[in-house]
C-alpha cells in the first residue's frame, strides 16, 4: 500500500530532475570560470531554451496521447512559418500583425493535414507527419528562396530584446507554459488528452471524444512549431531553410527528459524547461572545458538514452 | 470486379462465393504486392519518354548511382521494421560509417574493420537493451543518432578524409550490359529476399514480427531474434556507408542524415507496413528506387529542384493513398 | 471403452487461486488414451483454467500432475507438455498472420530444418488438413491474414495434428467449432473420433450439447472451479446434462414483485444486435434492469460498445462500466478521484477550469455512496483491491449524469460482499428512474434485472420477462442443442 503512494509522491514531482540536473551543470560551469560570465549565461540559456520550449511543448502534448504518436513535421513547419512569416511582414512593423495571422494560419493547415493523412490513409502519425514535412520542406525551399528579409525593427526588438537580463521572449514562454500547465490538468481537454494515453480503449468508453482529441493536438502542436518558426526568424535576423533541423530531436529530447513518459498518458510542463535549459547549459558547460562537438553531441545521446533506460523500469508494459 | 460477399456463420456457403471472395482476396494481394513495381515502371516510362537518352548504359548509371547505397539503408531498415520498431539513427550512423571509411579505414585499414566490426556489435547490443527493458526503440536510437554524429564529427570535424582507393575502384566496376549500380541492386533484393522471406530463419525472424506472443509460446527466444535482426541491419547500415563514401570518395558527417527518412520511406513505398512483420525485401529495393528515381524524374520534366522533396512525399502519399485504396477492395474476413 | 489402459495424465487435488478467486477447487480427473473426454460447464466454471494448466501456459497451485506414474507439477511449462506429447488448440488464435500456412507449420515444428523444407511442410499440412477435412481448398502458400476465420481456425487445429519426429498422446480443442460451419465441424469430430480409435487422447470443450454427447466417451461436468459429474456420454442426456451444470439451490432473492415498466411510455433503447437476422432488437425501458445472459462471447459486450458508440455520436448522454478494468476501465497512472471525475468533467467546471474542490467532493461524496476503503481518493487507483477499483467504475458512470447505464459484466473477480453493496446500490438508482442494461455471466444476478435477453453466436435468442425467467430456461437458451 504504501510503496505506490510514496513513487507517486515522486512521480508527481519528476521534473525536480531536470532542474536538478540544469542547476548542477550552471554551478559546475561557473565554477570552472571562477563566476564570471554568470548573467550572459543565464540570459542566453534562457533565449534558447525558450525556443526548445515552444516545440516540446506540442510534442509533448503530441507523445502524451500513446505510443506511435509522434510530430515529424515541425522542423519543416518552423522553416516553412520563418519564411512565410517574414514575407509577409516585409520589414514593416505595420505589417507584424498580418504576418503573425499568417503563420498562425499556417500552423492550423498543417496540424489539419497531419490529421487528416493520418486519418484518411490509415497510417501510423510518424509517416503521415514525415510525409507531410517533405511537402513542407519543398514548399519552404520554393518560397524562401528569394532574398533573405530582414524582420521588423519592433518584431526584432521583441525577440531579441531583454528586461533586467531576463529576455522579453523567456518571459513570455514562460507565461504561455503557465497556460500549457493549466491546459493539461485542469482543462477537459487536457485531461482527455491524459486518458486516451494511458488507455485508449477505455478512455472511449469512458466517454471521451477520441478522435477531436487527437485533430486538435496535431493542430496544436504545428501551431506551436509555426509561432516558434517566425519567433526563431524574428531572433536570428531573417528566415533561413536549416533553422528549423535542430528541433526535430530537440523537441523529442526535451519532452522526455523532462519527465513525460514515452509510452503516453504521464506529461508535464515544468520539466519542459529543466530539460531545455540543461540541454543548452550542457552544451555551454563543454564549450566552457573545451570539449569538442563530437564530445557534446555524445554526452547528449548517451544521457538520452540513460534517462529512458532510467525511468522505463517504472511502468511495465501490459504483458498480454 | 465481383462484389465481394460476406460470408454468413454456420451456414455452408455457396462453392461459387467461396471462389469470387477468394478472387477478391487475391487480386488485392497480388495488386498491394504489385504496387511497388508498377510505381517504379510508371515513372521510368515517364523518364524514357521525357528524355529518351536517358535509355542508355550511361543514362541508367548516372540516375542510380546513388541508389545503391539509399537502397541498401532501406533494407537495414526493413529489418527493424519486421519487429515492429524503427531506427531513427540510421542516417547518422551510415554517416558515422562514411567517415570511418574516410579516415580510419584509409589510414589503419585493421582499426577500421575493427570500428565497422564494433558498429555492428554495438547494433546487436542496441536490440537486447530494447528488448529486454521494453524500451521504446523510437526514442533509443533517436539518442543514438547524437552519438553517432558525435563520433562522426570528432573523426571529421570538417567535411574531407579520403575513400580508401579499393572502395572507389570497387563501387565504380563496370559491368556488362548492365550498369554496375543495377546489377547490386537486383543481386541485394534477391539475396535478402532468399533469407528473410524463403529461409527457415526468415521466417521465425518475421513470425515474431507477426505473434511475438504466439512464437515465445512455441519456444522462440524473442531476445535472440531481436540482437540478429538489430546486428543483421547494422550490417546493412555498415555497407550503405562503405558503398556511399566510395562513390563521392570523400566524407561529410552530416551527408547521410536525409537517409533515415528516405528509408523509411523506401521500406512503406515497398509496400512494407509498420507494424505485424509484414515487409517485402524486393519491394524495399523498389521503393529506393523510385524516391531515387523521383527525383531525375522532376529535373528532366524542368521542375526546380526546390521541389524535389516535396515530390518525394507527395509520391509516397499517393503511393499510401493507392493502398488504402487497394485495402478497401480487400475482403476482410470476418 | 477400455478401462485397463494406463492413464496419460492423472489430475489429483489439483487448484488454482487468482488472488481472493479460486478458479480450481480439488480437482480430480483422468485423461486416457484412446477415449475422447468432453468438459462442459457454464462460463466461469473452471474449464479453460483446467485446460491451460495441462497445456502448461498455467500452473497449478496444489495437487499433483501425474504423468507415466511421476508427479511433473513442480517445473512443468509449455515444453515439458510438448514433450509429454499435449498440443493445444486455443480459441485465441496462435498463427502469425503475416506468415503462410505452410511457414507457420515450420515454427512449431522444429523437426523441419532440411533443404527444402517449405515443401516439406506444406506437402505435411496439406496431408493433415486432407486427412480432416477432405476439399479445404487452402493451399500451403497462402498467408494465414488473407484467410478467412474458418479456414485459419482449420490451419490451426491441423497444424496441433501435425507432428515430425514427435510423438503425440493428446490434443485439446478448445471450442475448435465455434467458427467452423456444420459441415466442417462435422468433419473435425469424425476426425477426433478416427483419433481416438487410433490409440490418441481428445480433450473437447464445446457449447454444442449434440456435439458433447455424439463424439465424446466420458462428460465431464464442471461447476465453481469443481468437476461435479463425469460419467460415460451414453449416461447423459440433453436435460441431464443442463441439469447438471445448473447451481444446486434454488435463488432465493424473490422478495421483489416483479411489476413491468414496458407500458404506454417508448423505450429508451430500441437496438439491433449487429448480427440479427431476425429483427429481434433489445430494448430497455425508463428505470429498467435489462440484464444480457449467455455464455460469454456471444456478442452481448459488442451489442454494449455499439450501442455506446452510437449514443456518443448523436450526443446522447450515457456510461458504461466496463467489465475488465485492465484493457477497459482503469486509468492506471491516475488517482482513484482522478478515475472517478472523467466522465463528468464538463459538470465540474469552474469558469475555463477544472474546479479542483467540486472534484474533491465528488470524490468524496461517492467514496461514502460506494463505500470505497481507503485513507486518500488521492491515492493511485492501483493502491485499491480489484473489488474496489470495480466501485470506482461504478462511481465513475454513476456520477455522470447520464440516464442511460450500460454494464460490461461488471463483477467479474469480484468478492461477494463487495457485489451485495453495489447490488443494492444498482436497485437504487433504477429506482430514481436510470435505466441499466446488464450483461452478466453470473446467472444469479440474473434474478436482479427485470427484463433478460439470452444471447448466442450474436444474437439475442431468448427474451424473458423476470417472471418467466429460470435457471433452466437460460442454460437451455444459451447451448445450442443440436448441430445447427
Amino acid at each position: 500500500m504504501n510503496l505506490p503512494i510514496a513513487l507517486n509522491r515522486i512521480r508527481s514531482k519528476p521534473w525536480l530532475w531536470s532542474f536538478l540536473a540544469a542547476l548542477l551543470v550552471w554551478l559546475a560551469t561557473l565554477g570552472f570560470t571562477g563566476g564570471e560570465g554568470a548573467a550572459a549565461l543565464t540570459s542566453s540559456a534562457l533565449s534558447f531554451s525558450a525556443f526548445f520550449v515552444i516545440v516540446g511543448v506540442g510534442q509533448m502534448f503530441v507523445i502524451t496521447t500513446g505510443p506511435g504518436n509522434i510530430d515529424l513535421s515541425i522542423p519543416a513547419n518552423i522553416a516553412l512559418s520563418a519564411a512565410v512569416g517574414m514575407k509577409l511582414m516585409d520589414s514593416q512593423n505595420s505589417l507584424i500583425a498580418l504576418g503573425l495571422a499568417g503563420v498562425l494560419g499556417i500552423g492550423v493547415l498543417v496540424g489539419c493535414a497531419n490529421y487528416g493523412l493520418i486519418r484518411l490513409l490509415r497510417i501510423p502519425p510518424i509517416i503521415a507527419t514525415l510525409s507531410a514535412s517533405f511537402l513542407l520542406q519543398s514548399m519552404a525551399i520554393a518560397y524562401g528562396r528569394s532574398v533573405r528579409i530582414a524582420p521588423p525593427e519592433l518584431f526584432y526588438q521583441f525577440s531579441t530584446g531583454r528586461w533586467l537580463g531576463i529576455p522579453y521572449l523567456a518571459l513570455a514562454v514562460a507565461l504561455f507554459t503557465v497556460l500549457a500547465g493549466y491546459l493539461l490538468t485542469r482543462t477537459r481537454y487536457g485531461r482527455w488528452t491524459l486518458a486516451i494515453g494511458q488507455n485508449m480503449r477505455a478512455a472511449e468508453l469512458a466517454g471521451v471524444r477520441v478522435e477531436r482529441v487527437r485533430w486538435a493536438t496535431y493542430v496544436l502542436s504545428a501551431v506551436f512549431a509555426s509561432v516558434c518558426g517566425v519567433l526563431l526568424a524574428g531572433f536570428s535576423g531573417g528566415a533561413s531553410l536549416s533553422m528549423g533541423e535542430e528541433y526535430l530531436l530537440a523537441s523529442i529530447a526535451v519532452v522526455v527528459i523532462g519527465g513525460t513518459s514515452v509510452a503516453g498518458g504521464f506529461s508535464n510542463v515544468p520539466g519542459l524547461w529543466g530539460a531545455a535549459l540543461f540541454l543548452y547549459l550542457l552544451v555551454s558547460m563543454l564549450n566552457t572545458f573545451g570539449a569538442s562537438a563530437g564530445v557534446r553531441l555524445i554526452l547528449t545521446g548517451v544521457i538520452i538514452i540513460a534517462v529512458i533506460a532510467a525511468v522505463s523500469g517504472r511502468k511495465t508494459l501490459r504483458s498480454l | 470486379m465481383n462484389a465481394p460477399q460476406p460470408m454468413t456463420l454456420k451456414k455452408p456457403p455457396a462453392a461459387n462465393t467461396v471462389d469470387r471472395a477468394a478472387g477478391g482476396v487475391n487480386r488485392a494481394r497480388w495488386l498491394r504486392n504489385a504496387l511497388p513495381g508498377i510505381s517504379l515502371v510508371v515513372l521510368l516510362a515517364t523518364i524514357f519518354i521525357m528524355q529518351p537518352r536517358a535509355m542508355s548504359y550511361m543514362g541508367m548509371n548516372l540516375m542510380l548511382n546513388l541508389a545503391v547505397p539509399i537502397a541498401l539503408a532501406t533494407i537495414a531498415q526493413m529489418l527493424i521494421i519486421t519487429v515492429n520498431d524503427l531506427d531513427l539513427s540510421l542516417g547518422s550512423f551510415i554517416s558515422f560509417v562514411a567517415c570511418v571509411a574516410a579516415t580510419l579505414l584509409n589510414d589503419h585499414p585493421l582499426l577500421g574493420c575493427l570500428v565497422l566490426l564494433g558498429c555492428i556489435g554495438v547494433y546487436a547490443l542496441l536490440g537486447a537493451l530494447i528488448h529486454s527493458r521494453r524500451l521504446p526503440a523510437i526514442v533509443v536510437t533517436l539518442g543514438m543518432s547524437f552519438i553517432w554524429v558525435g563520433g562522426a564529427v570528432l573523426l571529421l570535424p570538417a567535411p574531407g578524409g579520403s575513400a580508401p582507393q579499393w572502395l572507389q575502384a570497387l563501387v565504380k566496376i563496370k559491368t556488362p550490359v548492365l550498369p554496375f549500380a543495377i546489377v547490386v541492386c537486383v543481386v541485394l533484393a534477391v539475396a535478402v529476399h532468399l533469407f528473410l522471406m524463403r529461409s527457415r530463419f526468415g521466417v521465425v525472424l518475421r513470425g515474431a514480427g507477426g505473434n511475438p506472443l504466439a512464437m515465445a509460446k512455441a519456444g522462440w527466444s524473442l531476445l535472440r531474434i531481436k540482437v540478429t535482426l538489430y546486428a543483421l541491419a547494422g550490417g546493412f547500415g555498415v555497407l550503405s556507408g562503405l558503398f556511399l563514401v566510395g562513390l563521392t570518395t570523400s566524407a561529410d558527417a552530416n551527408m547521410a542524415l536525409r537517409y533515415t527518412l528516405l528509408s523509411i520511406a523506401g521500406v512503406i513505398l515497398g509496400g512494407g507496413e509498420f507494424t505485424g512483420g509484414r515487409v517485402s525485401p524486393i519491394g524495399a529495393v523498389l521503393g529506393a528506387l523510385t524516391l531515387v528515381l523521383a527525383g531525375s524524374l522532376l529535373s528532366f520534366i524542368r521542375i526546380s529542384p526546390d521541389w524535389q522533396i516535396g515530390a518525394q512525399g507527395a509520391i509516397l502519399i499517393l503511393v499510401l493513398a493507392l493502398r488504402t485504396a487497394v485495402n478497401r477492395l480487400e475482403v476482410r474476413p470476418v | 471403452m477400455t478401462v485397463t489402459q494406463a492413464a496419460l495424465v492423472d489430475l489429483k487435488g489439483v487448484g488454482k487461486r487468482f488472488g481472493a478467486v479460486r478458479a480450481l477447487n480439488d480437482v480430480d480427473l483422468t485423461f486416457r488414451p484412446g477415449e475422447c473426454l468432453g468438459l462442459i460447464g457454464h462460463n466461469g466454471a473452471g474449464k479453460s483454467t483446467l485446460m491451460h494448466i495441462l497445456a502448461g501456459t498455467l500452473s497449478a497451485d496444489s495437487g499433483t500432475v501425474l504423468m507415466g506414474g511421476a508427479d511433473v507439477r513442480n517445473g512443468y511449462s509449455v515444453q515439458v507438455a510438448r514433450q509429454h506429447g499435449i498440443r493445444c488448440v486455443f480459441q485465441e488464435l496462435s498463427l502469425c498472420p503475416n506468415l503462410t500456412v505452410a511457414e507457420n507449420t515450420r515454427l512449431t515444428c522444429p523437426g523441419l530444418r532440411d533443404f527444402g523444407w517449405r515443401r516439406k511442410a506444406g506437402a505435411l499440412i496439406v496431408a493433415t488438413l486432407d486427412s480432416i477435412f477432405p476439399d479445404h481448398r487452402i493451399s500451403p502458400g497462402e498467408v494465414v491474414a488473407d484467410l478467412p476465420i474458418a479456414q485459419r481456425q482449420m490451419v490451426e487445429i491441423a497444424r496441433a495434428f501435425t507432428c515430425v519426429d514427435e510423438h503425440l498422446a493428446l490434443v485439446i480443442l478448445d471450442e475448435p467449432t465455434s467458427s467452423l460451419d456444420a459441415r466442417v465441424a462435422g468433419q473435425l469430430l469424425h476426425h477426433v473420433r478416427r483419433y481416438v480409435e487410433s490409440g490418441g487422447c481428445v480433450v473437447l470443450i464445446s457449447h454444442i450439447l449434440g456435439e458433447m454427447l455424439a463424439t465424446c466417451d466420458r462428460i465431464a461436468v464442471m461447476s465453481d472451479g469443481c468437476v461435479v459429474e463425469v460419467r460415460g456420454a451414453s449416461a447423459f442426456t440433453h436435460a441431464s446434462l443442463v441439469e447438471c451444470m445448473g447451481t444446486v439451490s434454488k435463488p432465493q432473492d424473490q422478495d421483489r414483485v416483479f411489476v413491468s415498466r414496458r407500458d404506454g411510455q417508448p423505450p429508451v433503447v430500441e437496438q439491433l444486435p449487429a448480427r440479427q437476422q431476425n429483427g429481434q432488437a433489445v430494448a430497455a425501458w425508463p428505470g429498467e434492469i435489462v440484464g444480457l445472459a449467455g455464455l460469454a462471447g456471444q456478442g452481448q459486450s459488442q451489442l454494449l460498445v455499439q450501442l455506446l458508440r452510437e449514443r456518443i455520436a448523436s450526443g446522447k448522454r450515457v456510461a458504461m462500466v466496463a467489465g475488465d478494468r485492465q484493457t477497459d476501465g482503469v486509468f492506471s497512472l491516475w488517482s482513484i478521484a482522478e478515475n472517478i471525475s472523467i466522465s463528468s468533467l464538463a459538470a465540474l467546471r469552474h469558469g475555463l477550469l477544472i474546479d479542483p474542490q467540486a472534484e474533491q467532493a465528488m470524490a468524496a461524496k461517492w467514496q461514502q455512496r460506494m463505500n470505497i476503503r481507503t485513507p486518500d481518493m488521492n491515492n493511485p487507483i492501483l493502491s485499491l483491491s480489484g473489488g474496489n477499483q470495480q466501485k470506482a467504475l461504478f462511481a465513475r458512470a454513476l456520477a455522470s449524469d447520464s440516464e442511460l447505464i450500460l454494464m460490461d459484466d461488471p463483477m467479474r473477480g469480484v468478492d461477494v460482499g463487495t457485489k451485495r453493496e453495489v447490488y443494492a446500490i444498482i436497485k437504487e438508482e433504477a429506482a430514481r428512474g436510470r435505466t441499466f442494461i446488464w450483461y452478466s455471466t453470473e446467472l444469479e444476478e440474473l434474478n436482479h434485472c427485470d427484463h433478460i435477453y439470452v444471447f448466442r453466436n450474436g444474437q439475442a435468442v431468448a427474451d424473458l420477462p423476470r417472471n418467466e425467467l429460470s435457471e433452466a430456461q437460460i442454460l437451455r437458451s444459451s447451448f445450442q442443442e443440436e448441430v445447427a
